[in-house]
């Protein structure tokens, strides 16, 4: 993998006139986990989607660039809250699907290994729709890693699993995305605590950086930091609402 | 299950046509009985089945080039800005010609054989064909779009690989409409002109006051088309289900 570098996005968005999010600088660190918390429609997603290159509905003025100077859209992958799998494709060909648009030969050996890493040698020919949702969320992010680029942008993937399932994968995700620039937007002040070396609070008034606890992530459900941490983003965000 | 609803049905229509005919007491060329259109289906049953194969020809041919054309449309449309702007009014317009003032015209082009028939068929069913499969590939789910557009997909890869995948119970529900129509566009094509094939049939034997003969052909004309509608259904099955 190329080594990831510090990514920068710069800028104001509308929508038919109207300011979506004022001038703001979201700095996300090389290698690093950047949460981007934030309530409905404050304009996270579209974040997001302006550095995955995406058609976002709005018109963004300011730039994006990344710290060695290279072109970011073709550097990136995504992984969305719905699992974007193709119901007629098996779990293997979901996961090579990169390749296969691209007209390249997958490298097989590379998912198999992922294959195993992510658990799923028993549903390698099954359909998506005979896997439960922690398994379709563990074929993208297999998925996700057979694209292996150095910037990865989340957008709220955990957010339709259960608890249980949800801090699973959020611990498989952190461990398996390690070393890359990650880009995790989420509503969810718990995951934000539990993932986030960098957390950044988006509202209505701008983008707010938050003290992250000092423990590793993915940070254990209960260290008393991490649940301090998710209180005080919890009531930031409550008191930006009200 | 299915079956017996079926069964059930169709003794239950053949009740109501008895009940009729014996209430009204209408003479046998105005409304033949059930029993004997029965006798007169089995009495000329070499007749009819010649004539059905006749039919079935036309059809089958002209489902298979209405499909193939409606598909290389569809695709053509879905893949080209130029092509809707021009292409999709005229499309419409077609619809709304009434095909039967069409009929005469394409028998003085292609004559009473075989031919003018499949184009009748192929008339009936390009519409409905093309624009089924055009709407499922306009319908893909964005979300599926944004992921290959993150993995550097060219638009002729997103369109073999997801809209085409995307579309296809679409086109499969296309399909089994046309499976209905192409009967329909074939026995127009045979009362314009013909000299065989189940719709020349029941207007020799309307002509004629041979009224049962006429049911007769006219009742096979149904079950081939609810046969075919069967196959159809049974072939287009796993397009269908693709998306689930």
């Amino acid at each position: 993998m190329i080594p990831a570098p510090d990514l920068t996005i710069n800028g104001t968005a509308t929508i038919d006139g109207v300011t979506l999010f004022a001038p703001l600088t979201l700095t996300l660190a090389a290698g690093q986990w950047t949460c981007l918390l934030g309530g409905s429609g404050v304009g996270k997603t579209t974040v997001l989607r302006l550095i995955a290159g995406l058609e976002t509905g709005a018109a963004f003025a300011g730039e994006i660039t990344a710290s060695d100077a290279r072109p970011v859209t073709e550097r990136v992958s995504y992984m969305a809250q719905d699992d974007l799998l193709l119901p007629w494709a098996t779990v293997a060909q979901n996961i090579t699907l990169g390749a296969r648009l691209r007209g390249e030969k997958p490298d097989l050996g590379r998912r198999d290994r992922l294959i195993e890493r992510m658990r799923l040698q028993d549903h390698i020919a099954k359909k998506p729709s005979e896997l439960s949702g922690g398994q379709r969320q563990r074929v993208a992010l297999a998925r996700t890693l057979m694209e292996d680029r150095p910037i990865v942008l989340l957008d709220e993937p955990f957010s339709a699993l259960d608890a249980r399932t949800r801090a699973d994968m959020q611990d498989l995700a952190a461990e398996a995305l390690q070393g890359r620039t990650v880009l995790l937007v989420t509503h969810d002040p718990g995951e934000a605590a539990r993932l986030g070396q960098s957390i950044m609070v988006m509202t209505q008034h701008g983008l707010m950086s938050c003290q992250s606890p000092h423990a590793s992530a993915p940070r254990r459900v209960d260290d008393l930091e991490t649940l301090e941490t998710q209180g005080a983003l919890l009531r930031l965000l409550r008191d930006e609402a009200a | 299950m299915k079956y017996l609803s079926a069964l059930t049905a169709t003794v239950f229509a053949i009740a109501i046509w008895q009940t009729i005919v014996s209430l009204t007491g209408l003479p046998k060329f105005i409304l033949p009985g059930p029993a004997l259109v029965a006798e007169t289906w089995w009495q000329n049953r070499w007749l009819i089945a010649e004539h059905t194969w006749i039919t079935g020809i036309e059809v089958v041919i002209g489902l298979a080039c209405g499909t193939v054309l409606g598909v290389l449309t569809a695709l053509q449309l879905a893949s080209s800005r130029v092509a809707r702007v021009l292409v999709q009014p005229m499309l419409v317009f077609t619809q709304a010609l009434p095909v039967f003032a069409l009929a005469p015209l394409l028998t003085l082009w292609l004559g009473y054989g075989l031919w003018s028939k499949v184009a009748m068929a192929v008339l009936i069913i390009y519409f409905p064909i093309t624009s089924s499969f055009f709407d499922g590939l306009m319908r893909t789910p964005p979300g599926y779009l944004d992921l290959a557009r993150t993995m550097q997909a060219s638009p002729r890869a997103i369109l073999w690989h997801i809209r085409i995948p995307a579309a296809l119970p679409s086109l499969a529900s296309g399909m089994r409409l046309a499976a209905v129509y192409a009967p329909i566009g074939a026995v127009i094509g045979e009362w314009v002109g013909s000299s065989q094939g189940l719709g020349y049939l029941m207007l020799l034997a309307n002509g004629r006051a041979k009224t049962d003969l006429m049911f007769a052909a006219m009742l096979t004309l149904g079950v081939f088309s609810i046969v075919l509608h069967m196959i159809i259904r049974r072939a287009t099955a796993r397009m269908a289900g693709e998306m689930r």
